[in-house]
């Protein structure tokens, strides 16, 4: 008897988890509403046991720091255009299970080249030509930067990730010898701001506005990135090919082909984000951490929103609203950035976390089981 | 469209509640700092402090000081955070770090009322913008202080029978090779000269303000190579750290180490930034014009030394004491070409690159009566030769 029941308790645990049906949309929201109510009494706690202050004082500043005046809400926006941007780059080779953890390098790669234009150039050229020039020779550079792992891969089969990690430790460092080549003042080290007096390569305000460029092309890409993997041959490629290698073989799809082609097309929109960070920065310069981590937080912007386009709007609205609000509470109460870093840290804790509840369940293990027989 | 729908009115939402939070817009004195990285760098904890205990003198509010820290040097950070300051109602708006400037006077141009300060910068005397202006102190004198410390140190370490006269080997771990960083070490190095001749030192440069691990590195590898003292010119707690898990005595920049470095601390000097912080308040708030360049000196007390460490030779404080009285009255000038040489010549005269043009070529003759005359053309440092006894690694 007892050694019966030791059998059936093992056969049948407390709780085990089970992949759900599709969801409901609006209870996949309730889920999703509740895990940020969660985190915010979370981080609420830790915010009153670590300073005594007030957190509804301490969220208020957050959103303040992001929405307060037109010129944050304006980084708020240009932030995110640009991570959005670099975020439909590894989409598209995500898309194709191509783990592109390059976003970095293709990023600098595509600042290297947009702001060589602006440096060289500058003199001679018209500004429009300065522009156009930087937009596609970023756009070549992050190509070329994605395309190398790629063209490996295919050939040898290489292994992706470590390939184009490494790629990005090669731009960092590319861009630490060009800027001893390019700096002002001399022996300082640092680009300093490209045309500052001139201005020329600049992308100019539109309707007076500084970034609303770099925000309408973001707008346009994202589109674009939604039909060309939704609506394009080339999209029902890559989803083939990332399900399965040898089912896209058998059907006809050139796998190397694919596999070249995406990670040129996700190199070249990384490295538009390279010329939307120094051409469409207020004060264009060029250095290792011009990118500041974005191509790997692209990742995690990717992964948040399961890589549809639309969604990757609102995370990587999400993680900018928290950096820049991170920023403002730091100022407002004097508080050390790791405790903003804390708070962040909580929130995408929760965010990420709760998308487990959406796919799987818990079924707990029926009292009147097994057990008592 | 119906996520669209949610995210519309969260935003709605977010809105509707700053909107109720305005904020009231007072006449009074306000300024605002941007600083480069938090209090974990010794270099902006200075600046920091410098601004806590300027708020406490002159009894300003919470509002009225705004401290912004972990603003990059590269991109518009800077810019903009300087702007949104500026309209937040700053008076003054101070920015830290060298490469802040051309962010700096980016804003400046565009906020004509606004004081736009810049520590360590080149560029206020050339860019003509009558709201720009550049500070720094002649730290160069602190530095060579502080190498009187060493000195000492190193004939102790000789007296003692420790190290011979000719192992006398200082360590030095630089940020850049830049003149800043270049005229601290060479007068730090003449400091400990004075005292010890027959001194050398290396020099090992990060490329980096703050690089902790780096910096360590560097340190244990000149440790290893037989320096018997070191120092540094770098943000971290790096090199500090290095000696001190190494008992080799250390000199350290922008404040006292002797609380993590008990044992190895021999002293430290710093650059104080209240006297600056003080002056440009006094000036905006009776209508004065601020100097594009303003170099504080250990008249005005913003060259400090920290409270010597116990690793210190005996002597030490009144050899450092008799130093500072003859620079104070003009006996010793800290860059005298008598006391150095290059490729064994003494110097009589160099050009420097003090203007800032496209060229960077060497603009102005700064030797004059026997002496190299570091922070008189401009308040940051321009003396970039490497004298005859400095190794770079």
């Amino acid at each position: 008897m007892a050694t019966e029941k030791k059998t059936a308790a093992h056969h049948e645990p407390l709780f085990h988890i089970a992949k759900r049906d599709q969801m409901v949309w609006w209870k996949a929201w309730i889920i999703r509403a509740a895990a940020i109510l969660l985190a915010l009494v979370v981080s609420g706690v830790i915010i009153t046991l670590l300073t005594g202050l007030n957190p509804l004082n301490v969220y208020g500043e957050m959103i303040k720091g992001n929405f307060s005046n037109n010129r944050v809400f304006w980084m708020l926006l240009q932030k995110t255009s640009v991570l959005l941007c670099n975020s439909l780059g590894v989409t598209l080779a995500f898309k194709m299970k191509f783990w592109n953890c390059g976003g970095e390098g293709q990023v600098l790669a595509g600042c290297i080249a947009a702001a060589a234009c602006m440096i060289y150039m500058g003199d001679s050229a018209p500004n429009w030509v300065i522009i156009v020039s930087s937009l596609i020779t970023s756009m070549l550079a992050g190509a070329l930067w994605g395309g190398i792992p790629a063209i490996f891969k295919a050939q040898y089969n290489t292994n992706e990730t470590l390939f184009t990690l490494m790629m990005n430790y090669v731009a960092i460092h590319l861009v630490k010898v060009l800027q001893v080549l390019w700096e002002n003042p001399k022996n300082s080290g640092n680009v300093g701001t490209i045309n500052r007096a001139s201005q020329a390569g600049w992308l100019p305000k539109l309707f007076g506005m500084q970034y609303l460029i770099t925000v309408l092309i973001v707008a346009a890409l994202c589109v674009l990135v939604y039909v060309y993997l939704k609506k394009s041959k080339h999209g029902y490629e890559i989803n083939v090919v990332g399900e399965s290698q040898n089912t896209a073989r058998y059907i006809g799809i050139n796998v190397k082909k694919v596999i070249i082609r995406t990670m040129l097309v996700s190199g070249a929109v990384c490295g538009l984000a390279g010329f939307l960070l120094v051409n469409g920065s207020s004060a264009p310069t060029v250095g290792p951490n011009t990118a500041g981590g974005q191509g790997f937080t692209a990742m995690l912007v990717a992964w948040m929103a399961k890589f549809s386009p639309f969604a990757m709007v609102l995370a990587s609205a999400l993680i900018i609203f928290l950096q820049q609000g991170s920023v403002a509470i730091a100022t407002k109460f004097g508080l050390h950035r790791s405790l903003a870093d804390i708070v962040t840290g909580v929130i995408l804790f929760f965010i990420i976390g709760c998308e487990f509840f959406i796919q799987y369940e818990i079924k707990f293990r029926h009292k009147k089981g097994g057990v008592q027989e | 469209m119906k996520k669209i729908l949610a995210l519309t009115l969260a935003v709605l939402m977010m809105f509707s509640l700053v909107a109720c939070g305005g904020e009231s817009t007072e006449d009074e004195f306000k300024i605002g700092f941007i600083m480069l990285h938090d209090e974990n760098s010794t270099y902006d904890l200075n600046f920091i402090n410098a601004a806590k205990e300027v708020k406490q003198k002159l009894g300003l509010s919470d509002d009225q000081v705004v401290i912004v820290t972990g603003i990059p040097e590269e991109g518009d950070d800077c810019y903009n955070k300087a702007c949104e300051l500026a309209e937040a109602g700053c008076d003054i708006v101070f920015a830290d770090s060298f490469g802040h400037e051309d962010n700096m006077i980016l804003a400046a141009k565009e906020y004509p009322d606004v004081e736009f300060c810049h520590a360590t910068g080149t560029k206020a005397h050339t860019e003509n913008l009558p709201n720009f202006h550049n500070a720094f102190a002649s730290i160069y004198e602190g530095r060579y202080l502080a190498g009187i410390a060493a000195g000492m140190k190193l004939n102790q370490m000789i007296t003692d029978g420790k190290i011979t006269a000719d192992k006398a080997k200082i360590g030095y771990v630089g940020a850049k090779p830049y003149a800043e960083v270049k005229s601290g070490m060479t007068s730090f190095y003449l400091g400990a000269r004075s005292v010890c001749p027959s001194a050398t030192i290396d020099v090992k440069y990060t490329d980096s303000w703050y690089d902790y691990d780096l910096e360590k590195e560097y340190a244990d590898q000149m440790i290893k190579d037989g320096c018997v003292l070191i120092s540094q010119h770098a943000d971290s707690m790096g090199a500090p750290d290095a000696c001190e898990a190494a008992g080799v005595p250390n000199v350290s920049y922008n404040g006292s180490t002797a609380a993590a470095c008990p044992n190895t601390f021999l002293i430290s000097s710093r650059i104080n930034w209240a006297p600056y912080y003080e002056f440009i308040i006094d000036c905006v708030k009776n209508d004065k014009t601020i100097p594009a360049d303003w170099t504080g000196t250990l008249q005005t007390g913003s060259v400090e030394l920290s409270a010597l460490g116990t690793a210190c030779a005996p002597g030490t404080a009144e050899a450092i004491e008799a130093a500072k009285q003859k620079i104070i009255n003009g006996e010793l000038e800290v860059f005298a070409t008598s006391t150095w040489t290059k490729g064994g010549q003494v110097m009589t005269t160099y050009m420097a690159d003090v203007d800032s043009d496209a060229a960077f070529t060497g603009d102005t003759e700064v030797i004059k009566d026997g002496a190299f005359l570091e922070s008189e053309y401009r308040s940051a440092p321009y003396f970039d030769i490497d004298i005859d006894g400095v190794t770079t690694k």
